[in-house]
C-alpha cells in the first residue's frame, strides 16, 4: 500500500494560489467529478497524499491522508472485520476518503448505522490562509472547540483542502440477510415506518417494482429472531445491495436526470413529480429520473419539508443542490469567507457564489 | 444607559418579563460552576420568537452582549453573565410543539426538559437517546449548545447524532434553519457547527430530535477487579470482540467506598475498580452478549460478576454510578472535577499515572469514567480553607489534562469550555486553529455580543489551567443526578 506524505507540497501550491489569487480545482481519484456543479480552477491532485496514518482496531479509529482510496481503506478494516459505518458508494475504482468526505455520499444502511457526518471524529485542513490546522482528534467525544471537522462533510472542498480524517468505525456484524415482501410503494413506505418504530436489527430497506427488499444485520441471535418473526423470501442475488450502492441497478439505466430525493421517510409517495421511482433508506432517500423542470421538483419536494439534488446528467443552468434561502445563503458566504477569504478553493462546486 | 436597555427591553416583552431587581438576577449568576459569578444588567424572559429577534435587534444595534440560558444546569461556566449585558432566559420556551411517530420525531422548543421528551412518548414505545445525568432539569437547548453526551452515548451517540433540526435567531435577528426534518440538508453542515457552540453562534429556538424505539430488553452487569490494568484490559477486549454495550462505566476504590457508604447498594469495597456494563437489544441479542461479555471479563481476570436479577437492581447498581459526585463530595469539604477524554487503551496508564501526580501532590484522587468511550472524570479532593491547597489542585487539574492531550485526547469531552477551560484550549490548539474559531464566530456574530469572551481564548490569554470547583459540595440543585 502506498504511504505518501505530499502535505508540504500541498501547502506550497495552496500559498502560491493565495499569492496569486489562482483558484484551485481540488481532485482526488476523480470518481464524483459527475457529481454538483463544476469548478473552475487549477486541478490540484490529492491522490498521491495517501497512506494510513493511524489504524487502531480496538479504539475503532482509522486516521488516514485524504488521497487514500476507499477500497484500499475496505480491505485493511475487514481484515479485522470491521467496516466503514457509511457503506460509502464508490462511483469508480480510484475513490478517495476524502472524496467521501467532501461529497457526503452515503450507503444503503446509513439511517440505521450512521453516515459520514456520525463517522468523523477529526480533521487536518489547509485553510485559505495556507495554514496547516487540525481540528477534533481520535477520541469518540470532544466538546473543545467548533465541530469544524463535521463542517467539512458535504462541503465540496470549498472550505479547505482535506489532509488527514480520523474516522469512527464499526465492528463487521457476524450476520447478514436480505429478504422480500411483495407490496405496492405506498404500503412499502408505511411497512417502512412500522418497523423503524421496533427495535430490530435493520440494515437498508429498499422498495422497487412492487418488492420492499429488507436487510438485517447483527449479531445472529437478533438477525435469527427478527426474520422469524417478519418472514419473507430471501434473496439470493448477491450483487443487490452492491448494485444500489453503485447506482448499476438497471433503474438507473433509465433516461432523464437523476435527482436524489431527501425527504422525512414517511412521506407518501409524491404522485405531483412524474417519472421513475426507487425507493431507498426506509423511505428517506428516494431516487428519481424524470425530464420536469428543477424549479417545479425543488418546489413539490420542499412543499413536503424535503430537498432535492441534481445527481447525475446535469442539464441545469441554476443550482445543482436544493436553493437555500435568503438568511442561510447570507451564513455560507460568511462561512466561506471565513475558511476561504481569496476564494481559492473549488469557487462555484458547491453554490454558484460560495 | 442601564435605564434605557431595561425600558427597551420592556417595551419588547413587557414589563413583568424584565428582571431587574439584585434578588431577582442573583439566581442567574452562575450556572452549575459556581466559582465563577456575574449579574447582568438584566434577565430577559422571552415568550414568542418575534420577541427574540427583536432582542437580539436592539442589542445588535447597541453592541450590549447577550447570555442565553436554559436550566443553567453546565458544568462549565457557559452561562455566567456578562455585567455590561443580558442573560435571555429561554425557560418559557417549553413546549413540545409535535410528535412525528410515524417519522419518530419530535419538534421541541429549547426549554423543553431532556427527560420530558422521553416521557411524552414512552407510551408509543420511542425514547430520546442522549441522557445526561442531569436529565431531569437540563433543557433540549442547553443540550444542542453543550452537544450533551450521557452514559448511553457508546451506542446512541451525542447530542450531534440525534438531532435533525434547529431554528436559531442570529445576533442580528434572523431566524435561521439549519438542518432539515429529513436526514440530511443541502449545503454546509451548520446543524454541526452550532451543536458544542455553547451559545456563542445563535440563540436557539427549535429543536427537532429523532426518537428512537425502546429496546426490548435492558440487562446491566456489575464486574469487580482488582487491578486497574485489569479493569481496562476488560474494556478492550469488550469492544475490540465487537460488543457495543449501551452503557459501560468504570469507579475505581475511592469513589466505590463513597457510593457504599452513601446508598448502600452493595458495592464491593475492596474492589480496586468495577465496571457496569449495560447491554441492550432484543433478548436473543442481549442474552448472546450477556454471555460473551462475562466470558471476555473472566479472560480478563475478574474477581466476581453480578447480573442485576431484575429492573430494580439494574436501577440500584446506576445509582451508585449516577451519585459519585454527591457521594465524594460527602468525603472532602471541596473537589475539583476534570473532563478529559482520552483513547480507551491508555485507561490503566493514565491512571497510574494519575495516582502518581497525586502522591507527588498530595492530594487524594477519585476516578469515575465513562470508560467506553475514554471519558474520565478524576475529581481532585481538597479543602479551600487551607491557604495554597487550591493553587495546587488547579496546577495537578492542569497536569491531568496536559497527560490528556499527550496520549492524543482532549480537554474536554462532554462539559464544554465556557470560561472554564479557556486556558486550557491554548494547550489544545494552535494560534491559528484559535484564529479558526474566531473567524467561525465572526461569521455567525460579527459584532461578538453572543456570550462573548467564552469558549475561544483570545491568544494573549493562554497561561493557565482551570477546571471544576465544587465547595463543600454545594452544587446548585445537589439532588439532581449529574455527569
Amino acid at each position: 500500500m502506498l504511504n505518501l506524505d505530499n502535505s508540504k507540497q500541498l501547502a506550497l501550491i495552496v500559498n502560491d494560489a493565495i499569492k496569486n489569487k489562482q483558484p484551485l480545482k481540488i481532485f482526488g481519484g476523480n470518481s464524483k467529478s459527475f457529481y454538483g456543479p463544476k469548478s473552475k480552477g487549477e486541478p490540484v491532485c490529492v491522490a498521491e497524499h495517501c497512506g494510513v496514518i493511524n489504524y487502531q482496531p480496538e479504539e475503532l479509529v482509522l486516521t488516514v491522508r485524504a488521497g487514500t482510496t476507499l477500497s484500499e481503506i475496505e480491505s485493511i478494516l475487514a481484515e479485522q472485520n470491521q467496516k466503514l459505518i457509511f457503506e460509502p458508494p464508490h462511483f469508480g475504482a480510484k475513490a478517495t476518503i476524502g472524496g467521501a468526505i467532501s461529497s457526503d455520499i452515503n450507503g444503503p444502511s446509513s439511517p440505521w448505522f450512521g453516515s459520514v457526518r456520525d463517522a468523523v471524529l477529526g480533521v487536518k485542513i489547509i485553510n485559505g490562509q495556507g495554514e496547516i490546522l487540525h481540528f477534533g482528534g481520535e477520541v469518540m467525544k470532544n466538546v473543545a472547540g467548533y465541530d469544524v471537522s463535521r463542517l467539512m462533510v458535504g462541503s465540496m472542498g470549498t472550505l479547505g483542502l482535506l489532509l488527514e480524517i480520523s474516522l469512527r468505525i464499526l465492528p463487521l456484524e457476524k450476520k447478514t440477510i436480505t429478504f422480500l415482501l411483495e407490496t405496492t410503494e405506498e404500503e412499502a413506505i408505511q411497512r417502512c415506518s412500522q418497523l423503524n418504530r421496533q427495535h430490530l436489527p435493520l440494515s437498508a430497506m429498499v422498495y422497487y417494482n412492487n418488492l420492499l427488499y429488507i436487510r438485517l444485520s447483527g449479531n445472529i441471535a437478533s438477525v435469527n429472531s427478527a426474520y422469524k418473526t417478519l418472514g419473507g423470501e430471501l434473496l439470493t442475488d448477491n450483487n443487490f445491495w452492491y448494485s444500489i450502492r453503485e447506482h448499476t441497478h438497471p433503474f438507473f439505466y433509465q433516461t432523464g436526470t437523476l435527482w436524489r430525493i431527501s425527504v422525512p421517510p414517511a412521506t407518501p409517495p409524491i404522485n405531483d413529480l412524474d417519472g421513475h421511482w426507487l425507493i431507498d433508506w426506509g423511505g428517506a432517500q428516494r431516487w428519481f429520473i424524470s425530464d420536469m423542470a428543477a424549479e417545479v421538483v425543488y418546489a413539490k419536494v420542499a412543499d413536503v419539508h424535503g430537498h432535492a439534488t441534481i445527481y447525475r446528467n446535469i442539464d441545469s443552468i441554476g443550482d445543482v443542490f436544493h436553493p437555500l434561502t435568503t438568511s442561510q445563503r447570507h451564513l455560507h458566504k460568511m462561512v466561506k469567507q471565513a475558511f476561504d477569504p481569496h476564494r481559492i478553493f473549488n469557487p462555484g462546486r458547491l453554490y454558484a457564489d460560495l | 444607559m442601564q435605564k434605557f436597555i431595561i425600558r427597551s427591553l420592556q417595551k419588547i416583552v413587557t414589563k413583568k418579563n424584565v428582571l431587574q431587581e439584585r434578588c431577582e438576577l442573583v439566581p442567574y449568576e452562575c450556572d452549575a460552576l459556581t466559582a465563577f459569578r456575574a449579574l447582568p444588567i438584566a434577565v430577559v424572559l422571552a415568550e414568542t420568537v418575534e420577541q427574540i429577534q427583536e432582542v437580539m435587534c436592539f442589542c445588535q444595534q447597541h453592541k450590549i452582549p447577550v447570555v442565553s440560558r436554559g436550566a443553567g444546569t453546565g458544568l462549565s461556566g457557559g452561562v455566567l453573565p456578562c455585567e455590561d449585558g443580558i442573560v435571555l432566559s429561554l425557560a418559557k420556551f417549553n413546549r413540545i410543539i409535535a410528535v412525528d411517530l410515524q417519522n419518530r420525531t419530535a419538534r421541541v422548543e429549547p426549554g423543553v426538559r431532556n427527560i420530558s421528551i422521553s416521557q411524552a412518548v414512552e407510551s408509543d414505545n420511542l425514547y430520546y437517546a442522549p441522557d445526561p445525568s442531569s436529565q431531569l432539569a437540563c433543557t433540549i437547548g442547553g443540550n444542542v449548545a453543550e452537544n450533551a453526551g450521557g452514559v448511553h452515548c457508546l451506542k446512541y451517540g451525542l447530542t450531534v447524532n440525534n438531532v435533525l433540526q434547529v431554528k436559531i435567531v442570529t445576533a442580528k435577528g434572523e431566524l435561521v434553519t439549519l438542518g432539515s426534518q429529513a436526514l440530511d440538508a443541502p449545503g454546509y453542515d451548520l446543524l454541526a457547527v452550532i451543536t458544542g457552540s455553547e451559545g456563542m453562534l445563535g440563540i436557539i429556538v427549535e429543536v427537532t430530535v429523532k426518537l428512537l424505539p425502546i429496546p426490548e430488553c435492558t440487562k446491566v452487569l456489575m464486574v469487580t477487579f482488582d487491578s486497574v490494568a485489569k479493569t481496562g484490559d476488560a474494556v478492550t477486549k469488550i469492544i475490540s470482540k465487537g460488543i457495543i454495550p449501551a452503557g459501560l462505566e468504570m469507579m475505581d476504590n475511592m469513589t466505590i467506598r463513597a457510593a457504599e457508604d452513601f446508598l448502600h447498594i452493595g458495592y464491593p469495597i475492596d474492589a480496586t475498580a468495577i465496571l457496569l456494563c449495560e447491554l441492550d437489544g432484543t433478548l436473543a441479542e442481549v442474552e448472546q452478549a450477556i454471555n460473551e461479555v462475562s466470558l471476555l471479563c473472566k479472560e480478563a481476570g475478574a474477581i466476581e460478576i453480578k447480573l442485576a436479577k431484575d429492573e430494580d437492581e439494574r436501577k440500584l447498581f446506576w445509582a451508585g454510578r449516577k451519585a459519585a459526585f454527591p457521594a465524594v463530595g460527602r468525603i472532602s469539604p471541596d473537589y475539583y472535577c476534570l473532563d478529559g477524554t482520552i483513547k480507551r487503551k491508555y485507561l490503566a496508564e493514565v491512571l497510574q499515572k494519575i495516582d502518581s501526580l497525586s502522591d507527588e501532590y498530595q492530594l487524594k484522587v477519585a476516578n469515575v469514567f465513562h470508560a467506553g468511550d475514554g471519558n474520565l472524570h478524576p475529581m481532585v479532593l481538597y479543602d479551600a480553607n487551607k491557604p495554597g491547597e487550591f493553587e495546587r489542585v488547579e496546577e495537578l487539574g492542569g497536569k491531568i489534562l496536559e497527560l490528556c492531550i499527550a496520549v492524543g485526547g482532549t480537554i474536554t469531552g462532554e462539559h464544554g469550555v465556557g470560561v472554564e477551560k479557556l486556558n486550557h484550549m491554548c494547550l489544545q490548539f494552535s494560534s491559528g486553529e484559535l484564529e479558526q474559531f474566531h473567524a467561525l464566530k465572526r461569521a455567525f456574530d460579527p459584532d461578538g455580543i453572543l456570550n462573548p469572551g467564552k469558549v475561544i481564548p483570545t491568544l494573549h490569554r493562554c497561561a493557565e489551567f482551570g477546571a471544576m470547583h465544587v465547595h463543600d459540595n454545594k452544587l446548585p440543585h445537589p439532588d439532581i443526578p449529574r455527569f
